[in-house]
């Protein structure tokens, strides 16, 4: 499956099918910290990704001062 | 995964409220928080003409869309800082939300309206640049409101922001701070009423709720806020959410209720010393408000150093064009 990052923005390819908790453990992401994003909606942390599928992992803290 | 209120399949769970929502029943939750906030805290009339500060971010599109959608009159107001490309494409996103939606966006900018830009004004005053880009934008917002004649001023601050913001000013014990950090700011003496419509949401809820309606909004994060304070003290209070949900929550909820009244006697002194700038008008307690003096500085290194050690009060306001002073 292709999986785009963001900021910077880069693409990885990873083998699938795979859970979106084994993606964002292999990513050394915590699930808190960013969504993953599918087709315009956001994909549940217990969903299964197949090998075809192509996801956005975005993060969401946003580090301004307020 | 299920929907807490339907029970179908669940898009995003939400642990400080041990719930997982379907789309439906998520977009309904962010609009019954966001309408709790604003009772609880009595942010907004049905009446009222709001000025929204818009970033082009996940917070501040998210609360316009909420307040729109909801029937509130509200304009935003975007402030070009002449932050290389995150500029371009933050003022982009802004646009394009508004031109979608047959909204009002004012804007402002700091090169053209003021002579300057935020990284080398910031440079040139010495300051963070997240505390000088801070001091600007609330200068520019109060006084577009004044000039606007809005009501009110919605920013797009959300439960980790706040949550944040109050263990940082907490840790130093920056006690005038706290004595303001309130959800909603009365209108007094010049300054216009504020109101934070998100705290009761936290920003994974703003950024999901952006997604799942088709906003658009600049994910591309600000170069200048790389390791600044706040960041830090984001993630060291997710570090203890992640073990003990709904901990910012309490924390800054728990201020509000218990706390926050403790300090306003510090507010109240503050206020007393108000008088108006010499440069713009603006309520001070100085001769100069901060961001009168951050322009002098931020200009007069463009001239050349030395040239003109006094502001000059009619360049400050000349300087100062565009759609904020003709009050659109
Ligand atoms: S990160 Fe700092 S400098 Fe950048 S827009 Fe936010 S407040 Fe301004
Ligand atoms: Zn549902
Ligand atoms: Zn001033």
């Amino acid at each position: 499956m292709k999986v785009v990052l963001r900021n910077p923005r880069r693409e990885i390819e990873l083998a699938g099918p795979m859970s979106v908790v084994a993606l964002l453990n292999k990513l050394e992401l915590k699930r808190e910290a960013v969504l993953v994003i599918q087709d315009g909606t956001i994909v549940p942390g217990d969903a299964t990704l197949a090998d075809s599928d192509v996801v956005e992992v975005r993060p969401v803290i946003s580090g301004g001062a307020v | 995964m299920k929907c807490r209120v339907c029970r179908g399949p669940a898009v995003i769970d939400v642990r400080r409220q041990n719930a997982n929502y379907c789309v439906e029943h998520f977009l309904r939750m962010c609009r019954d928080q966001v309408n709790k906030a604003i009772e609880q805290f009595a942010m907004l009339n049905p009446q009222d003409r709001a000025l929204v500060a818009v970033s082009g971010g996940k917070d501040s599109l998210a609360v316009w869309d909420l307040l729109s959608e909801a029937g509130y009159e509200a304009d935003g107001l975007y402030v070009g800082l002449g932050i290389g490309d995150y500029s371009d494409a933050s003022r982009g996103c802004a646009r394009r939300f508004a031109d979608q939606r047959g909204l009002e966006l004012i804007e402002v900018d700091l090169l053209e309206d003021f002579g300057f830009d935020l990284p080398s004004g910031a440079r040139a005053a010495r300051r963070v640049p997240c505390s000088a880009c801070g001091l600007t934008k609330r200068h520019l917002f109060d006084k577009a409101a004044v000039q606007g004649g809005y009501d009110v001023v919605v920013t797009g601050h959300n439960l980790d922001d706040e949550a944040a913001v109050l263990f940082g000013n907490a840790l130093r014990w920056h006690t005038d701070y706290l004595a303001r950090q309130l959800p909603v700011l009365p209108e007094r003496d010049g300054f216009p009423k504020k109101v934070k419509p998100l705290v009761r949401l936290g920003e994974r809820e703003t950024a999901a709720y952006c997604v799942l309606r088709g906003i658009d909004y600049i994910v591309q994060e600000c170069p200048l806020a790389a390791g600044n304070r706040h960041l830090g003290y984001k993630e060291a209070l997710n570090e203890i959410e992640a073990t003990s949900p709904g901990t910012k929550f309490d924390f800054y909820f728990g201020f509000l209720a218990r706390a926050a009244a403790l300090f306003r006697p510090i507010a109240e002194a503050d206020h007393q010393n108000l008088a108006g700038c010499l440069g713009c008008g603006a309520p001070t307690t100085a001769e100069l408000c901060a961001f009168c003096r951050l322009t002098e500085r931020a200009t007069r290194a463009g001239r050349g150093a030395g040239a003109g050690a006094e502001v000059d009060g009619a360049a400050v306001l000349s300087a100062h064009r565009g759609p904020v002073a003709d009050g659109a």
